[in-house]
């Protein structure tokens, strides 16, 4: 328990964690404050002044559309334009809501902003997670520790389980009020419509499914710095497997004209995770259907996004115990 | 007088593209409980490599070591508690302050954080405990890493070059706090180059050459296994050297004939030199005897004297040369 409190410490009393923390806090916070200052409420009299602007876009396209019927009749005749018939512009091509300002509708656009609070989270983790051991290989600091707690496996371990227990604080914190505040900026600046106990639900149950990608992050990056006992090795490897999975990979599968390319990358498995499910298409096949000729589609499950993230940190932070404990600390 | 630490037949081989060098080739050590004992050793002639393979930080290829009566490394989470180390020259991180890097060391050894302010104190560090370690200086990182090993208050604390950086006043400091800890009965295993300081603190000493002891004992025997019988003697004039030498050499005595003096080795009595030489009229001006210091006898043991006109490598040493299949790269 002793090792476990001065690993939190060493954790938190870290710079580069409080710095790295307070930059995700404001990013966080320019999040809320950008839905706060581009959304309004919908009131009666911003309807009655986006039907009144509807009217007026719909009086000018008619006075337009009449100007140009009138030039195209008395100008010199094509044969390619049937100026009798000139469309005239409808009501309904002018709908008060289009001219309405953006508004916040909690239910619908929440989700989304769960998903980028887990990826902004998840970077996060994967950094401290990755510098919180590799500055402490690199710095001798482990080969100190070791030599108070001589016992490899359980030091590491210990060091692991800090960095997730504080990270699981950090998420369901941070989640906690983003929740809060965007909900109030919903109040302020949107709707709260829709939201059931049911609803509310389904977002806390996706949070927690953005937690498991933070902690995954986090024991990833950790475990990358520690078999390389350098926060730069994760990093290397991190950039490597975006440069060659998500671009280089994605290139070549494209060019070969793999069906559902995305399901080799990590964004659509992510998604998957998040929204429980994602269909990919294939745009260049053809299933004959009543409405004539629809794509392919192929649908990957949070279960199977699961497992693949289980077996990427039971890999990782099972190759980091084995190399601590075999190799020499030198 | 019981053994705190016992070394038997130690070896570790490095394997590498290069081949195999055998870091550690039998080695073999013992430090008594309450001495200060010095662990002495040219640059890669295995002194860390052992230090590092008794801490549990490097897994050996053979052999026996036991701290405290247990053997390790299979104890040494027993042990661990006891023994206080520092392995060549610890990096801390340079955010934190000593304070805090201590604290954290207390926290995780379970130590009372009182023992964090006494530390200090006998470090020197007390006025800049609260300083971030980056704005130390070598010597003061040198001083909290001293303290991170004192931290315990171990029956057996292990330096490696603990006057790494140190000023003159540092250094006696250094020397009077090894003393006290002895006195106090803490054993010291002491690895440094500076073998004046060995010589000063240390009632016994280890010498490693090519990862194989080739001395050991207490520093008063070694030198006096190494002492020859030499004499330098100056005459009243110069010019007299050369048939001065002949003339001792006719007694059987061995003559180096230096710029202004003669090396003479070989015999017993040095007054038969100036009764030889008094009866050709040469007088002598100078007879006084030549005493060796531990470091003319380090690099006489390992083989690292440096020789004009030749660049020594760090792996050469007269063990090396004489057991080219024991170590090297490549072999």
């Amino acid at each position: 328990m002793s090792l476990y409190t001065a690993e939190t410490k060493r954790l938190t009393k870290r710079r580069f964690t409080r710095f790295f923390s307070l930059g995700v806090v404001l990013v966080l916070i320019a999040i809320v404050a950008g839905m706060f200052f581009t959304n309004h409420k919908v009131t009666p009299e911003r309807m009655a002044a986006a039907q009144v602007e509807a009217d007026q876009q719909y009086q000018q396209a008619i006075k337009e559309s009449a100007a140009s019927k009138q030039q195209c009749l008395t100008s010199s005749p094509n044969p390619d334009v049937d100026c009798a018939n000139w469309y005239e512009p409808q009501p309904s091509d002018f709908q008060a809501e289009w001219y309405m300002p953006s508004t916040f509708l909690f239910e619908e656009q929440f989700p989304l902003l769960v998903t980028a609070l887990a990826a902004i989270l998840a970077v996060a983790a994967f950094v401290i997670g990755a510098t919180f051991v590799g500055a402490e290989w690199h710095s001798g600091g482990m080969m100190n520790l070791l030599l108070w707690r001589p016992r490899r496996l359980q030091v590491l371990s210990t060091k692991l389980g800090a960095l997730l227990v504080a990270l699981t604080a950090a998420t369901v914190v941070l989640s906690a009020i983003f929740t809060a505040a965007l909900a109030l900026v919903a109040d302020l600046r949107g709707t709260l419509d829709g939201m059931t106990s049911g609803t509310w639900q389904s977002f806390a149950l996706m949070e927690l499914r953005g937690l498991v990608v933070v902690l995954v992050a986090g024991a990833v990056g950790f475990g990358l710095a520690s078999i390389g006992r350098h926060t730069a090795v994760a990093m290397g490897v991190i950039i490597g497997v975006v440069v060659v999975f998500q671009f280089g990979l994605g290139t070549i599968l494209a060019i070969a004209r793999v069906k559902f390319v995305e399901a080799y990358l990590i964004p659509a498995w992510i998604s998957a995770w998040m929204d429980k499910k994602v269909e990919l298409q294939d745009w260049d096949s053809c299933v004959p259907s009543p409405n004539g000729c629809e794509p392919a589609t192929m649908t990957l499950h949070w279960p199977t996004a699961g497992a693949l993230m289980a077996t990427a940190v039971v890999v990782v932070v099972g190759l980091a115990m084995w190399t601590i404990r075999k190799r020499d600390i030198t | 007088m019981s053994a705190v630490l016992e070394i038997a037949g130690l070896q570790k081989t490095y394997r590498s593209r290069k081949g195999v060098r055998k870091a550690l080739d039998g080695f073999d050590m013992v430090v008594e409980a309450g001495q200060v004992h010095g662990f002495l050793g040219p640059n890669g002639s295995g002194k860390t490599t052992t230090l590092r393979t008794l801490l549990g930080l490097i897994r050996p290829n053979g052999g026996r070591m036991a701290i405290l009566g247990q053997e390790v490394p299979r104890a040494l989470p027993e042990v661990a508690k006891q023994v206080g180390a520092i392995v060549e020259s610890p990096q801390f991180f340079g955010n934190f302050s000593a304070h805090d890097t201590l604290a954290l060391l207390a926290d995780a050894g379970g130590v009372e954080k009182r023992r964090v302010i006494e530390v200090l104190e006998l470090v020197g560090l007390r006025d800049r405990s609260k300083d971030r370690v980056k704005t130390y200086s070598l010597g003061m990182k040198q001083r909290l890493a001293v303290a991170s090993a004192l931290l315990k208050n171990p029956k057996l604390l292990i330096l490696d070059e603990p006057a790494n950086g140190l000023d003159p006043g540092g250094i006696r400091e250094m020397r009077t706090l090894m003393a006290n800890l002895s006195a106090s009965g803490m054993t010291v295993l002491l690895s440094s180059h500076i073998l004046g300081e060995i010589q000063l603190i240390c009632d016994s000493v280890t010498v490693i050459s090519a990862g194989r002891r080739v001395a050991a004992g207490s520093v008063a025997e070694i030198l006096a296994q190494h002492t020859t019988s030499s004499v330098r003697v100056r005459l009243e004039a110069v010019a007299d050297l050369t048939t001065s030498a002949a003339a001792l050499r006719d007694l059987g005595a061995q003559v180096v004939v230096e710029a202004d003096h003669l090396m003479v080795a070989g015999i017993a009595q040095p007054s038969a030199i100036t009764r030889a030489l008094a009866g050709r009229g040469v007088y002598v001006s100078e007879l006084s005897p030549v005493s060796v210091d531990l470091e003319s006898v380090f690099l006489e043991l390992t083989g690292t004297t440096p020789v004009e006109g030749a660049n020594r490598q760090v792996d050469q040493s007269a063990l090396s040369a004489a057991g080219q299949a024991q170590g090297g790269w490549g072999r």
